[in-house]
């Protein structure tokens, strides 16, 4: 137990695409939900964190003084990272409330920040000139070896798909929610052998704010508190092609077996998992490397249903980035959905979820943050 | 001749000597001399023993596939899909690079194949390594 608890979580009121709000506005659209969702207002947060927009660009936009400020970015996991480093925070008393608020114009690209890798810079030299176009020619590179070295058919990697879809189905807010086959993910349109469009990420507009305290002031607010477990945190490589391991994400091995000591659990006492998907491979290898499955034993574990619903372990209950909503930097919505799912009022509600184990992805497989949510302050 | 529409590396000071060595038709590894790693991408020091007593390896040139993609999103300086490609080095370090006189399909890359580097000029003054089939007529 770290001692500190969500009492505010909330994501932007739409959904998708959202052309009529600039990035910033995302921000504070998801702030102001999750301020209301508190009780709080601007005035009542000491502490900020957010990566994609600049801490100070939102303070000043949201009419907030802090004391403390966090503006770790290291892509899509970095809100992982700012609850970890909040929880310090907050016990450590340099701050008393923290708002964490993510935004992304990712579809509409409205008052949007780039991204692009300078060609000085060490993936700018010995990445760029083969011809790379952003992730899905970039995360998905260690996948064939993978393959090769467990056996894994396209077959198994078209379930990962299929499978979150059944979950998206019963989300209404979930970009996509028709039901899919194996063999609809397999005849979609091929973006990056052996990557199909139906196991690449949606690319849409959205955001998502978490406010946190101390434990022993989360009775006050108006919402039940979701307690902090534990976290974990770690980066690898800021080049897909300098990974230690093909088949493994070193910054998963760290991060998750961190947050799980961290918490005090095993791995069965987790009652619901997500594990961050930009591409259908990613909860193959977060299965394996958070130790749910042995190397190699995730594609079957995946196509046995295990984590469908009804399944023992439901994992991505949102729909997932392949489903639900991808904005760029997914991982907020995936803590959101992790604290909905504790609280009981996800759309697609898996009954007595009282430990949620939240695995996020930065960069492209660069780094690695873990939260574990619990109902109890333990 | 035309310069290429590759986006091109700009050099450091820490890794001029990797594109000094690709136009001179050298792959330049780097090894420490205290624990004999050795590595890449360049740097001036031991990323296993953070050692600044580091030397120039030429590499053998020799590699396998160890994995790719075949990107199918058109890019304006290749003639339809064509293979990112991860080779891994016969001297350990693993790079990413394209894979040339050869057709871009999966019965084609074959994981684990032998391949040799070879160097293109993009016509400004960088030399890109690439990597050619062992035995493919270039």
């Amino acid at each position: 137990m770290t001692g500190v608890a969500v009492v505010g979580a909330a994501e932007t009121t739409q959904l998708g695409k959202i052309p009529d709000l600039s990035q910033i506005q995302l921000h504070a659209d998801a702030a102001l939900n999750a301020m209301a969702d508190a009780g709080l207002k601007a005035k009542d947060i000491d502490g900020i964190a957010t990566a994609g927009s600049r801490p100070t660009d939102l303070a000043h936009y949201l009419g907030i003084t802090p004391t403390w400020v966090d503006g770790t970015a290291v892509g899509g996991c970095s809100f992982m990272l700012h609850v970890r480093h909040a929880v310090a925070a907050l016990n450590s008393g340099q701050c008393s409330t923290v708002l964490i608020t993510h935004g992304e114009s990712g579809r509409s690209g409205i008052g949007r920040e780039g991204f692009a890798r300078a060609p000085a810079s060490l993936s700018g030299q010995f990445e760029m000139p083969y011809g790379p176009m952003g992730p899905p020619t970039l995360f998905t590179l260690p996948v064939l070896r993978y393959m090769k070295d467990y056996g894994m058919r396209p077959e198994q990697l078209a379930m990962v798909a299929v499978v979150q879809r059944q979950w998206a189905s019963m989300n209404p807010r979930a970009s996509f929610q028709e039901l899919i086959t194996v063999e609809d993910v397999l005849a979609s349109k091929m973006i990056a052998y052996p990557f199909h469009l139906l196991e690449c990420c949606l690319v849409t507009d959205g955001g998502g704010a978490l406010i946190l305290t101390r434990a022993d002031r989360a009775e006050d607010f108006p919402q039940p508190p979701v307690y902090i477990s534990g976290t974990g945190e770690s980066v690898e490589t800021p080049m897909i092609s300098q990974m230690q391991d093909l088949t493994s994400s070193r910054a998963f091995s760290v991060a998750g077996p961190a947050a799980m000591a961290d918490a005090k659990i095993t791995h069965s006492d987790v009652d619901h998992l997500m594990v961050y998907d930009a591409f259908a491979h990613l909860p193959i290898y977060g299965l394996e490397d958070l130790g749910f499955c042995k190397r190699g034993e995730a594609p079957d574990f995946i196509w046995a249903q295990n984590t469908a619903p009804g399944g023992s372990l439901p994992m991505n209950t949102n729909g997932g980035g392949l489903s639900y909503m991808h904005s760029g930097m997914y991982g907020m919505y995936a803590m959101q959905e992790s604290v909905r799912q504790i609280r009981g009022t996800a759309a697609a509600q898996v009954n007595d979820v009282n430990i949620s184990l939240c695995l996020g992805v930065g960069g492209m497989f660069g780094a690695a943050g873990c939260v574990v949510f619990a109902k109890e302050p333990g | 001749m035309t310069e290429s529409l590759r986006t091109l590396p700009v050099p450091t000071p820490e890794t001029q000597h990797f594109w000094d060595g690709t136009r001179d038709g050298e792959l330049r590894l780097q090894q420490c001399s205290d624990c004999q790693h050795t590595y890449f991408p360049p740097r001036p020091f031991c990323p296993q023993c953070s050692s600044r007593d580091v030397r120039i390896l030429v590499a053998s040139g020799r590699g396998t596939l160890e994995s790719y993609v075949i990107n199918h999103r058109p890019h304006k300086a290749f003639d339809g899909p064509y293979a990112i490609a991860l080779v891994a080095l016969e001297e350990g370090p693993r790079m990413m690079s394209n894979i040339v006189g050869c057709e871009q399909t999966p019965e084609a890359l074959q994981l684990d194949m032998p391949l040799q580097v070879t160097f293109e000029d993009t016509g400004s003054d960088i030399h890109l390594p690439m990597f050619t089939p062992t035995g493919a007529s270039s």
